[in-house]
């Protein structure tokens, strides 16, 4: 079976936004599961003897994505494309990790548009991550295209973990996309452990707004959300973290916001210990770049504008 | 050659910090200035790499007049500067920064080599971000490689040896020394190290802005180490400026 996008689909947009979004150059690994969604309906799907791509029967868009326990470093890709304006869709896709199971999940959600109506994607990911199951989860939201209408995308993830589960989310929007609300909430059980990354850069006058909401259930289990975001122009970004701490656990999060221009950002994170033994911890930066850092980089022979530059791409960049 | 002329500098409050100050480094000349705590050192070299804009004076390299450009036009036209407190960053790593000097992508040997010049030969620094993780010495020694990778007519280094292990500061020599002999490049270093001094064809004191000496090594440096006087106070020098003027 091959896995080179141009066999997979027909449509240009599709295959650019695949190519950005899953972080390929038009081929798919041999080995990989996938599903790729175009325009609202299935471009194509392939599942492996590990991991089952089911599409939902219930009525709703979606799919139930069923990882066994067999699963050891294998790949999963649900990239979704939009490519054209006066798309609204809600999609709800389930993880199912079995027990012990070991993957990556690179899901993704590219919105063009050369019209001047609005496209919106609206993706429900729950996660059920059984007992010390391992899962890395990547996600890229981007919007491309000339027209004038707006990307918008509203992510909402849920996350149950089991004991001894670990769960890392590396999410970042980099560009392109007008207006997002992204909502993630996490139930942890004993030794279980989430670790969230996220990156943002909103530019124009556009805006994003994340809201976390960690319950630490489990005793030793430990949440980690470090979100790095830059706010060019006149953009806005909202913040809002809570982390619940109701057990012997740790919590850390740390917010860290650039302002370039005009842009506003507003940062709320929450702490609630209900055990003695809960160790919280937040961090919070907001600021423009430092002007030294700046003067470095101009010692080195950049101009002020490509110092910024490379600030900014560094910051966004995964560390 | 590097010609500073009667260089002054200002804070907005209105003390003056330097009061005049010329300076001459011939081509392929090594000059070490040294001086007490806060004389004006570090914001001499910054007013010459043009981090502080001088409030009189003028600065030539090659006769080309810098005195109006600002820090990227200087750093254009062949002044490699470093920091005697380097500047942190989140998400850039050594391996930018050196690159970015450098004006090409590096292999990993080269960033090896180029590391391990400053005592950081292990790989695990390549890539580690030039944050607050990094202790003093190591971001120092970064700092460093960043300067003598870049091509430049003269390369300032604002006390090199600041938090730098012994056996790192042998090799710190050695990047002065083939700078210096092989490349038969220009080199102006803040210190008051001994051994720094050392290697130094001419040193300039500086004390309270003004230059109070200057001149080969073999005849300031006798004149330094004479009186066995410690200035008192902040002063950190293994002699007594006043000394030296007299
Ligand atoms: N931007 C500034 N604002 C106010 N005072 C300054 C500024 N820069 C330097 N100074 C003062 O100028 C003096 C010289 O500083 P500096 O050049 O760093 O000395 P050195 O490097 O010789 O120790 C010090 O007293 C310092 O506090
Ligand atoms: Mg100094």
């Amino acid at each position: 079976m091959s896995q080179e996008i141009a066999k997979l689909t027909d449509n240009e947009i599709t295959r650019e936004l695949l190519n950005i979004v899953s972080d390929i150059d038009g081929e798919l690994p041999a080995d990989a599961a996938y599903n790729i969604r175009e325009d609202s309906g299935c471009a194509a799907r392939h599942s492996t003897d590990n991991i089952a791509i089911v599409g939902k029967t219930d009525g709703l868009s979606g799919l139930d994505i069923f990882v066994k326990s067999t699963t050891q470093g294998d790949r999963v890709f649900i990239p979704a494309c939009i490519t054209k304006s006066n798309i609204d869709e809600l999609v709800y896709n389930d993880f199912h990790i079995e027990e012990g199971a070991d993957v990556t999940i690179v899901a993704g959600c590219g919105i063009h548009t050369d019209e001047d109506e609005s496209s919106k994607h609206s993706g429900i990911h729950r996660f059920f991550v059984g007992k010390n199951a391992k899962v890395i989860y990547l996600e890229k939201h981007i919007g491309i295209g000339l027209g004038e209408g707006k990307r918008i995308i509203d992510p909402v993830t849920y996350v149950e973990l089991e004991e001894g589960a670990y769960l890392e989310m590396e999410t970042s929007q980099i560009g392109g996309v007008d207006q997002s609300v992204r909502k993630t909430e996490g139930q942890l059980g004993e030794n279980a452990k989430l670790i969230v990354k996220e990156h943002i850069l909103t530019e124009g006058d556009q805006l994003a707004t994340t809201d976390f909401k960690v319950d630490v259930n489990g005793e030793g289990a430990g949440v980690d959300l470090i979100s790095r975001s830059v706010a060019k122009d006149t953009s806005h970004q909202e913040f809002r973290s809570v982390i619940v701490g109701n057990q012997r656990c740790t919590g850390h999060s740390a917010c860290d916001a650039i302002i370039v221009g005009d842009g506003t950002v507003y940062a709320a994170p929450e702490l609630e210990a209900n055990h003695p033994d809960a160790m919280l911890i937040h961090e919070a930066a907001i600021g423009k770049i430092a002007g030294e850092q700046i003067v470095k980089l101009q010692t080195l022979g950049l101009t002020e504008e490509e110092a910024e530059e490379k600030i900014i791409a560094g910051f966004l960049s995964d560390h | 050659m590097l010609k500073v002329e009667n260089l002054k500098f200002s804070v907005p409050d209105g003390k003056e910090i330097l009061k005049g100050v010329d300076l001459v480094v011939d081509d392929g000349e090594t000059v070490v200035i040294t001086g007490p705590n806060g004389s004006g050192k570090t914001t001499l070299a910054k007013a010459i790499a043009g981090v502080e804009k001088a409030t009189e004076g003028r600065i030539f390299l090659n006769d080309i007049e810098l005195t109006d450009m600002d820090v990227t036009e200087r750093a254009k036209n062949g002044i490699a500067y470093g920091f005697q407190q380097p500047v942190r960053f989140k998400g850039i790593t050594a391996r930018n920064l050196v690159e970015l000097a450098a004006q090409r992508e590096l292999t990993e040997s080269e960033l090896c080599n180029i590391l391990g010049m400053v005592g950081l030969c292990t790989k695990d620094y390549i890539d580690r971000e030039i944050n607050t993780a990094l202790s003093g010495g190591e971001i120092k020694r970064i700092e460093i490689a960043t300067v003598f990778t870049r091509e430049a007519e003269i390369y300032i280094f604002d006390e090199p040896e600041a938090g730098i292990d012994l056996w790192s500061f042998n090799n710190l020599i050695e990047v002065f020394q083939e700078l210096k002999e092989e490349k038969k490049r220009s080199i102006l270093i803040i210190s008051h190290q001994e051994r720094i001094l050392e290697i130094a064809d001419k040193i300039a004191v500086i004390d309270e802005g003004r230059i109070t000496g200057f001149g080969p090594r073999e005849e300031i440096l006798p004149k330094l180490y004479q009186s066995d006087i410690h200035c008192p106070g902040e002063c950190d020098l293994p002699y007594s400026v006043k000394e030296v003027l007299q």
